[in-house]
């Protein structure tokens, strides 16, 4: 079973936002970090792995900084790591940077199963792993929060409001997984030793044979056009309890319809 | 006041690390920290809690066995970087970080003195965070004074039969194994051996715990030997060597706490500033008064003190350098230090210092142990003089 996880480099969600002029993300005004979103797809391959045999490769595209993410994935157990590192990257929406992700899966090569996260914790959009599913040919089956394989399919169980669904597709294929299926490992200081010697490779869009003229800024078809700072956080209403605080307090819960 | 806001600010603190994956340890060790030790430790000290699960996570971590060899399955790490480890634990929770520094203790003497066959059945065990220790010197009247032990190992065929009191223990009841020292011979400090004892062996028991001012979740107390059996296998290095043993331990336990309480003192900084920052009285930050931010000044200097005095100790212990009289300057200072910041960190929250509502209070409780345990300043004077006076 040979798993190619995607995983992200982004802004630290506990920093301060920043962005640069064209509403680009500024990452140079906070530390950034391997999605967290994303430490469940790639907890999830090294337990499909440690289960049963096979090969965890994390895939990520991004500055240098991005690196990383990449190592990170290697402490935490994952076997080797690609790096799509190209100026011409910077600015790609999700069309774009579904292309490259999908050029470098096909680069990599006999692939069984593709993870992603639920979502960036800086995009959010959760729309890369259908694209990179229908740019590779594969089923995608999304928001797994369980997930096993068999035989040559993978089964998940995603969960709505009112129900669970459970999924199967044939392998190989594109599986994005929530917060819900499992609890990521932290890395071990052996996991940090061993990743300095596991392979990471650096390709660049020629590597990958993706033309320039599909990526970056100016290619994307969507734009981000202005970015507003979120208005700091009102102050609370506080209840005092004089015997009616439990109706007051579903008072407030029906008033805003959460209840 | 959104104390949550105040509790959660970190400074960031520059280290010089020697190695990469030195670096990734400490960002590691800060992780664990923020994500596990902090947010659990005010309930958990509350309730007095014996955080077992932390340690079994720390230990698959590898941070359990950071200064042994990597061929014993420890991390090989110079005790400059393991002691900022610790130091970035006792920031999280201080109670956990005592916790690592006993439990690296009571590995040293297997490490150092243990016959191959002890390594291969007990030290990767006690390495992997799989077995927690706990380590039996002091006994009611015999503290600093280590030579006065009465615990009695007494030969019997091929067993020894060990009998006494051992007191202060941290991990009581809770530990998986007991490194024990105990006299086999009249011979004063020549008299002492040193033993595995697995818990569970017939005639351990254990008192209530002791009823303490802090450190609520370092469960500490009297371990009772009762004829205690254990096979000759079990006696660690040779007959009477367990003096020298002890001795070179405490050096490192000295280091140990000295880090653990900059940490410690790193915290409330941490919270003391966060606070000043936001508490606004007469229109302005408290901490835009000089008299308050002189304070924090202050409590900065007495931290950064602290940590270059344990740097500068452990950097002599991993160069194979005289190291035992700046072992005790590290350990004085440090944890001097960590009783003053945590004191005028209550007195810059003021009331709310007072209270159980933010940390700082608790902090100054545990920061009082560490002038004592581990030798107390006042014997760490007499080992400083006497090395300035010899």
């Amino acid at each position: 079973m040979n798993i190619v996880v995607c995983v992200k480099y982004v802004p630290d969600a506990q920093g301060d936002r920043a962005f640069e002029a064209d509403h680009t993300t500024d990452r140079e005004a906070v530390d950034g970090l391997l999605s967290e979103l994303d430490e469940y797809a790639v907890e999830e391959a090294l337990k499909i792995v440690e289960a049963g045999e096979g090969e965890v490769t994390v895939l990520t595209m991004g500055p240098e900084d991005a690196a990383t993410a990449v190592k990170k994935s290697l402490q935490m157990g994952a076997d080797k790591g690609v790096h799509v590192l190209d100026d011409a990257i910077a600015g790609s929406d999700s069309v774009a940077t579904s292309l490259i992700l999908a050029e470098a899966i096909r680069k990599i090569g006999d692939v069984d199963l593709v993870l992603t996260g639920l979502a960036s914790t800086d995009g959010v959009m959760s729309v890369v792993p259908a694209m990179l599913a229908e740019r590779l040919g594969m089923p995608q089956v999304t928001f797994a929060s369980e997930l096993t394989v068999e035989d040559g399919s993978v089964t998940i169980r995603r969960d709505n409001e009112a129900f669970s669904e459970t999924v199967e597709a044939s392998l190989p294929a594109v599986v994005s997984v929530t917060d819900q299926i499992n609890e990521p490992r932290y890395p071990s200081f052996k996991g940090i030793m061993a990743a300095k010697k596991k392979p990471v490779e650096t390709w660049g869009l020629a590597d990958l044979g993706v033309d320039v003229a599909h990526v970056g800024l100016g290619a994307s078809w969507t734009m981000v056009t202005d970015t507003q700072a979120r208005p700091p956080r009102e102050a609370g209403q506080v209840v005092t309890d004089e015997g009616q605080g439990g109706e007051a307090l579903a008072q407030f819960l029906a008033d805003r319809r959460l209840a | 006041m959104a104390s949550t806001d105040i509790v959660r600010r970190m400074l960031p603190v520059p280290r010089v690390l020697p190695t990469e994956e030195a670096r990734d340890l400490i960002a590691l060790v800060r992780e664990i920290a923020d994500e596990q030790l902090l947010p659990q430790v005010d309930e958990a000290e509350a309730q007095a809690r014996f955080p077992r699960e932390i340690f079994t996570m720390l230990g698959h971590s590898g941070l359990l066995s950071l200064p042994y060899a990597e061929e014993f399955g420890g991390g090989g790490q110079p005790y400059e970087v393991y002691l900022q480890a610790v130091e970035e634990i006792a920031r999280g929770w201080m109670s956990v970080a005592v916790g690592v520094s006993v439990h690296s203790l009571t590995a040293f003497p297997m490490a150092t003195s243990g016959t191959r066959e002890q390594q291969e059945q007990w030290l990767h065990g006690m390495l992997s965070g799989d077995q927690l220790g706990a380590y039996g010197l002091s006994e009611p009247q015999a503290g600093s004074d280590v030579a006065s032990i009465r615990t009695r190992a007494v030969r019997d065929g091929d067993d020894y039969v060990l009998t006494g009191t051992k007191s202060w223990i941290s991990h009581a009841g809770h530990a998986d194994y007991y490194t024990v020292f105990a006299r086999t011979s009249d011979d004063g400090g020549r008299g002492l051996s040193c033993f595995h004892v697995p818990a569970g062996t017939e005639g351990l028991t254990f008192a209530e715990p002791e009823r303490k001012m802090g450190l609520h979740c370092d469960t500490v107390g009297e371990v009772i030997f009762d004829g205690v059996r254990l096979p000759a296998s079990h006696r660690v290095g040779a007959e009477g060597q367990g003096m020298p043993l002890a001795l070179a331990a405490l050096d490192a336990g000295r280091l140990g706490i000295a880090a653990a309480a900059t940490g410690l003192a790193q915290r409330a900084l941490e919270v003391a500033t966060g606070y000043a920052g936001e508490r606004e009285q007469f229109g302005r930050p408290v901490a835009s008064n000089q008299g308050l931010a002189f304070l924090l000044a202050d409590m900065a200097a007495a931290v950064g003190s602290a940590r270059a005095a344990y740097l500068h100790a452990a950097r002599l212990k991993d160069a194979g350098l005289p190291h035992s009289q700046e072992c005790s300057i590290a350990k004085l200072v440090a944890t001097d230090a960590a009783m003053r910041v945590t004191t005028d960190a209550v007195q810059v929250l003021g009331g709310y210092g007072y209270t159980t509502d933010f940390p700082v209070e608790r902090l100054m409780r545990e920061a009082k142990v560490t002038q004592i345990f581990e030798g107390t300043n006042q014997i760490q004077r007499v080992v400083i003089s006497r090395h300035l006076l010899s």
